[in-house]
């Protein structure tokens, strides 16, 4: 297998130095995409060919003194829930077959014009919906730390794809957490920001309330690289920040002192989560500590109603969001069905997994007369509370640390079976989606040779905080660098 | 129809659905063109492509603002837009995006011209319940001419096109009220240039509700929803071919039951769509992909300062300030392109009521005659004035002028010019009328002996004579004075 890929920042100082070229990465990191593609079934894509020719052109720019960004010439890989013109884009999903697009994501066009080159495109679960990247018509995608395990999910793909070191850094979506698990199980950085941060114009939804765009990379530095491509006012979402987002690498300072760092009770509670991942965490903080953070125990009373609110509410408007996947206009339609109510029940009975089925039945019936008032109405006022949560958390402190998930890595198909089981891998990550705040976990610690993450909540609209703490924890730890030993 | 007045008093509400005149669509930037190639008006967000989101057309906010305030509605500082959902080829979302529990307008009213008692004019007040925002659907064409007879082709440019939905309260009594209602919408919504308003094009189009209830009862009957009239006339006959069906119904002893209907022009009759048994539950909920629209009161001060004089205010006006006669007046009103026509003329000529005469009577002939609008015609208020002056100062004759307002309506151009090139200058050169005269005289020996045996009429005809000879052309006031100085004589 060829070389893994070093992080961004190591790639531009190899590229400024003259070490080597965007077509020298690009075309190491297709061979590495390829030759883990049986192991890892990271990728459901690779666009070797425009990706080579843009490396050229990023080549050529880099020899004029052209050169349009710090990630100008280097390689990403994007979730299939992002649309990128005349490439398809199908959520892992049968509905979409055949569906190329003809308009490109703001995110992605983010990337391109910063010159950034898209190598392919990464597996998930279908529509993102799912904590394992099992619940795909490409089939699952294994973890890089242990191919009987999952890389968690929906973004799974994307995580693998960065911790096997094929790609630097990746995009992917987070809607309860489908960038944190992942980034979690698979030892690799990875973030949401603020909702309305990252435009959502061409990211196929799932749940338009709660579905933010992030990134996925070896360090909070990256990161901060990637934000500054895909970040800020898109005037084609509604829901898009009108505030310019900020430049995220000046504010990686690799300083703590005095940062006050609430600590959820809620969180760390003994009989929720594995031992030796509240080890690991409260290690980090205390290695933060040394560093001259200061802790503070806080409350986020609400937290418990999380999973059920989220369950609530994302099912609800996944119901409606999957509504024009009808087999009228494009992607699957069965065939010989007579009438037009065969066609569609057809069409989706074929096109749909089991999961995406499930979501559907359960929000449609959240929003049904009679239902509404007692499901849909009742999870949004639970979930202002849970916002309100922290919005007093954050009156006592600058960032909020919790474990990423309750366990590590599990094994494939261990709860395909169980989706309630599922569905509480799910329980720290969701009340950052509820809430629209930014949240990164990274990696803090392993247990049993697979990665611990750790999660990281700032404020609304200040991904820095998190990314700086991230970023001076790099500094003087060295977790980040632990890569798996199938991919070293 | 039977008479059923003793009987059962009508009970109708409208739900009126009006395009709004934006140059794009509701949540999409793709163009509003009527009569485009079918599915070329669009753009990934009317296609509902994986990915795409909506964002509000600020313009048709302006213009539902402007609407509901015409109306007398409440405009809300905070309105929603909410999905509601169902399943069909020509929503391609699979939801449309409408206005629920938070409309943008609530109450108002439209003041609706009633035939009162022994024909005398009066008017109607029919409440409003609310007005709210939302988008068209795209069309399914079913024609097998067209699609095939096992196929139904969607066209999708009419998808997203903004839409108000005007909800009145069940204040209706007749269906012929129902459709003086709709006219009275229509005028308004023209006046505010808020819509075309043109039926023939689907600009408005409404669902009549219709219930019987015995006279004297204050609890309403049970009632049923003609769907989708697009002519005054269907509604007219529609709602009359309900009415008359639910009469029967329940003087049978019978039970109207809740249903939606569908109205055949061909047949005259109504067909059950649908009975409300099993009605469609839309879900409806908050769309999550558009924030609360909200509004200061500054930009809706800003909305009503906007609103021009409406139809009935400015015939009104006319009657008063240029004394014209009640029927004159809503004539001329009858749409806001031909009272400012009206005005302009007027103003520039200084005799309203003589300008008034020459647009209700051969204007109006004109155009009608062509299927013009006043606006689609090149034909210029100042350009009428000048005719009538020149009318008015002699250097033409009226037949000259009226025979030149249909070039004018359908080509335009410079009245004095036109009466210059065609020969129409009224022959003053007293010269050329003498002769006439002398002419006439001579040739009318006998009518010349009436007028001298007292009888003054005769003048008429000699007159006549006169203009006949001179082609129309002499100066009547010359003619007029060069006779009875021969006569004199």
């Amino acid at each position: 297998m060829p070389e893994g890929v070093g992080t961004l920042h190591e790639l531009r100082a190899a590229l400024d130095a003259g070490e080597t070229s965007s077509v020298e990465i690009v075309g190491q990191c297709l061979r590495r995409a390829e030759a883990s593609q049986d192991t890892l079934n990271a990728f459901v894509g690779l666009r070797a060919e425009a990706a080579l020719r843009e490396a050229e052109e990023s080549d050529t720019r880099r020899e004029r003194g052209e050169v349009r960004s710090p990630i100008d010439g280097l390689p990403l890989a994007i979730k299939d829930n992002m649309v990128q013109t005349s490439e398809p884009a199908h959520c892992a999903s049968r509905i979409l077959e055949g569906f190329i697009s003809p308009y490109t994501a703001t995110a992605v066009e983010g990337l391109e014009r910063s010159g950034a080159i898209v190598i392919g495109r990464t597996n998930m679960d279908e529509f993102a919906m799912g904590s394992s990247t099992e619940h795909s018509v490409n089939g699952p995608t294994r973890n890089p730390w242990d191919a009987d395990r999952t890389p968690g999910g929906s973004s799974g793909g994307s995580a693998a794809a960065v911790a096997a070191r094929i790609v630097p850094a990746a995009l992917g979506s987070d809607t309860g957490g489908s960038i944190r698990q992942p980034a979690s199980f698979c030892g690799v950085v990875g973030m949401k920001p603020t909702y309305g941060r990252v435009s959502r114009w061409g990211l196929v939804a799932f749940a338009s309330s709660l579905d933010q765009i992030g990134a996925f990379a070896q360090t909070a530095a990256d990161c901060a690289w990637i934000f500054e491509a895909i970040a800020g006012h898109d005037s084609r979402d509604s829901t898009s920040i009108p505030e310019p987002a900020p430049a995220y690498s000046g504010a990686l300072s690799g300083d703590v002192s005095g940062l006050r760092i609430g600590l959820p009770k809620e969180y760390f509670v003994e009989d929720g989560v594995d031992a030796g991942i509240l080890a690991a965490v409260r290690d980090s903080v205390a290695e933060l500590e040394r560093a001259g953070a200061k802790t503070v125990e806080v409350s986020l009373p609400h937290a418990r109603y999380a999973v059920a609110t989220y369950y609530a509410i994302a099912n609800a408007e996944a119901s409606s969001n999957l509504a024009r996947f009808d087999g009228v206009r494009y992607g699957h339609r069965a065939v010989g069905a007579k009438g037009l109510t065969e066609m569609y029940c057809r069409t989706r009975s074929e096109g749909f997994g089991t999961e995406v089925k499930r979501r559907i039945l359960l929000g449609t019936y959240f929003l049904s007369a009679g239902y509404y008032d007692a499901y849909y109405r009742k999870a949004q006022q639970v979930r202002t509370l849970v916002r309100r949560d922290f919005e007093r958390a954050f009156e006592a402190c600058d960032a909020l640390i919790t474990p990423t998930s309750p366990e590590t890595a599990f094994r494939l198909g261990e709860k395909t079976s169980d989706p309630l089981t599922m569905y509480l891998s799910d329980i720290y990550t969701v009340s950052a989606n509820l809430a629209g705040i930014p949240a990164l976990s990274m990696p803090c610690g392993s247990v049993g040779g697979l990665p611990v993450g750790l999660q990281i909540f700032g404020s609304a609209l200040d991904e820095a905080t998190p990314l700086r703490i991230a970023d001076a924890f790099q500094a003087i730890t060295d977790h980040h660098t632990a890569c798996p030993g199938d991919f070293a | 129809m039977s008479d059923i007045s003793g009987e059962f008093e009508v009970v109708i509400g409208l739900e009126v659905h009006a395009h709004l005149r934006t140059e794009s669509k509701l949540f999409s930037p793709a163009p509003i063109v009527y009569g485009a190639e079918p599915n070329h008006a669009v753009h990934p967000v009317c296609l509902a492509l994986p990915g795409v989101l909506p964002v509000l057309n600020e313009r048709a906010v302006e213009l539902a603002i402007r609407a509901s305030l015409a109306m007398g509605c409440e405009v809300h500082q905070r309105s929603i837009f909410a999905r509601k959902n169902y399943f069909y080829p020509d929503l391609p979302k699979g939801y449309q995006i409408s206005q629920y529990e938070e409309p943008l307008a609530t109450g108002g009213w439209v003041d609706v011209p009633v035939e009162g008692a022994g024909g005398a004019a009066g008017k109607r007040r029919i409440r409003l319940t609310r007005i709210h925002m939302e988008e068209d659907a795209g069309k399914s064409i079913h024609d097998d001419a067209i699609a095939g007879s096992d196929s139904t082709l969607v066209d999708l440019n009419r998808a997203g096109v903004p839409l108000i939905e005007i909800v009145s309260e069940p204040d209706i009594r007749s269906a012929e009220e129902a459709s003086a209602y709709l006219r009275a919408v229509r005028s308004i919504l023209r006046f505010t240039d808020v819509s075309d308003a043109d039926m023939e094009k689907g600009h408005l189009r409404c669902d009549v509700n219709v219930s019987l209830r015995l006279r004297g009862s204050t609890e309403y009957g049970t009632r049923t929803e003609l769907k989708n009239l697009n002519s005054f006339r269907f509604i007219e006959d529609a709602a009359n071919a309900e009415i008359e069906r639910q009469a029967k119904t329940l003087r049978a002893g019978g039970r109207v039951q809740q249903c939606t209907l569908a109205y055949d022009p061909r047949s005259g009759r109504t067909s059950v769509l649908r009975l409300k048994e099993d009605a469609d539950d839309y879900r409806y909920f908050p769309d999550p992909d558009l924030i609360p629209l909200l509004l200061s009161a500054k930009q809706i001060e800003q909305a009503r300062s906007e609103i021009p004089e409406l139809a009935e205010q400015r015939s009104e006006r006319f009657q008063s300030e240029y004394d014209l006669s009640e029927y004159d007046a809503a004539q001329l009103t009858a749409s806001s392109s031909i009272a400012e026509f009206f005005e302009a003329a007027s103003k520039q000529h200084g005799a309203p009521k003589v300008v008034a005469n020459w647009i209700l009577r051969d204007v109006m002939q004109a155009l009608n005659e062509r299927e013009l609008a006043i606006d689609d015609s090149l034909f210029s208020p100042d350009a009428l004035a000048r005719l009538i002056k020149m009318v008015d100062d002699g250097k033409t004759t009226v037949k000259s002028a009226r025979g030149l307002i249909a070039e004018l309506v359908e080509s335009g151009g410079d009245p004095e010019e036109l009466v210059a090139e065609r020969g129409l200058a009224a022959v003053s050169d007293t010269g050329v009328i003498e002769q006439a005269v002398a002419e006439v005289l001579a040739a009318n020996p006998e009518s010349v002996e009436l007028f001298r045996s007292g009888e003054g009429k005769v003048v008429n005809f000699l007159m006549g004579q006169v203009m006949q000879k001179t082609q129309g052309k002499a100066d009547p006031a010359a003619v007029r004075e060069i006779l009875a100085r021969e006569l004199g004589k």
